[in-house]
């Protein structure tokens, strides 16, 4: 990994976060607090405005101002919880894509305290990491993310805001394992292969 | 010195009024009690940098209770601690106690000396009154 190509996967994610701004709170106000599209929104432009005013050197300095910001500027549980991500992935950006992004997954399921099946952000990070520690590509773990997001939609939250709904919580897809989704199209967009070059750190 | 404590919560209304409910029980003493509340631009939210700030100064040295409201509150606090030097986050204690009637508990006790086990320990017994008295 170097550092121009994490900002523009970062970049990038911020650019479809945008897009998708109404529909994540769309989702969020159908199960949530309604805040999910702005937060992240929000937070992911703080990102690239402070990934430009000063590039950072490597690949973990880009990892760790990331981190840093959505834990501040994001608002909700996603701050803790994106920022978490990106902070452990900068603890293990030297050991290639697929292992920094399974480092940040164990800090968010760490952080979080939720498992595979609660409708969370989890359900689609995790099928997404396995399919790269089993070799599979970029394209191919952002599917899986994406089957993760659409698999939450029957399920019954059991975190955060949505948990106060109960039952009422099905029917729709969990906002956070959507914005995951976008993370994981993003890096399949603008990573290319580079993940394939295992732990070969190429910054 | 006293035990510093942090009210951590989605909106700086919320946490400003139970401050000044809980301050109400200390008039004229004074006591370190520091808010991290709601989002930069006065919206609602948590900001895990601005809790570690008030962690640190809140804390004099005998170490902080930190008390919060719900969801994201919790997981901020909690990434605070990533932020603290060792020694601060060691003498700093996350508290699972209702966050008005804690407060109140956990003011009273503090100002009083107490121990940051002790003013936790107070902070979590906050919801009894309220039972006694509805049983």
């Amino acid at each position: 990994m170097n550092p121009d190509q994490l900002t523009a996967w970062l970049t990038r994610f911020a650019e479809l976060v945008h897009e998708h701004r109404d529909e994540l709170t769309a989702l969020d106000s159908a199960i949530g607090d309604a805040d999910h599209g702005s937060n992240m929104d929000r937070g992911m432009a703080a990102v690239v405005a402070a990934l430009a005013e000063a590039p950072p050197a490597d690949a973990a300095a880009v990892l760790k101002r990331t981190g840093a910001t959505l834990v501040s500027k994001v608002g909700g549980a996603s701050g803790p919880l994106y920022g978490t991500l990106f902070l452990r992935m900068a603890g293990s950006a030297d050991a290639g894509f697929a292992a920094s992004l399974r480092a940040g997954f164990e800090g968010v399921l760490a952080r979080g305290k939720a498992e595979p099946g609660d409708k969370t952000m989890v359900d689609a990070l995790g099928p997404a990491c396995d399919v790269l520690d089993a070799g599979g590509s970029l394209a191919q773990a952002a599917q899986a993310a994406a089957d993760g997001r659409d698999a939450t939609v029957p399920l019954v939250a059991r975190k955060g805001r949505a948990s106060y709904l109960g039952e009422r919580s099905a029917g729709h897809a969990d906002p956070g394992a959507t914005s995951t989704a976008l993370l994981l199209q993003a890096a399949a967009e603008t990573l290319g292969g580079s993940q394939e070059q295992g732990g070969e750190a190429t910054s | 010195m006293t035990v510093g404590i942090v009210v951590v919560s989605h909106s700086r209304a919320l946490a400003d009024a139970a401050v000044e409910l809980a301050r109400q029980m200390l008039p004229g003493r004074p006591l370190a009690v520091e808010v991290a509340a709601g989002t930069e631009d006065g919206g609602l939210g948590t900001d895990a940098a601005a809790v570690s700030a008030a962690i640190e100064a809140a804390d004099s040295g005998e170490g902080t209770v930190v008390l919060m409201d719900l969801g994201s509150a919790v997981l901020s606090a909690e990434t605070a601690l990533e932020f603290l030097a060792d020694d601060v986050r060691e003498r700093t204690l996350l508290t699972a106690a209702p966050l008005v009637e804690g407060l109140v508990g956990a003011v009273v006790v503090a100002a009083g000396g107490a121990t940051r086990q002790q003013v936790a320990a107070e902070a979590e017994r906050g919801l009894a009154p309220k039972q006694a008295q509805l049983t």
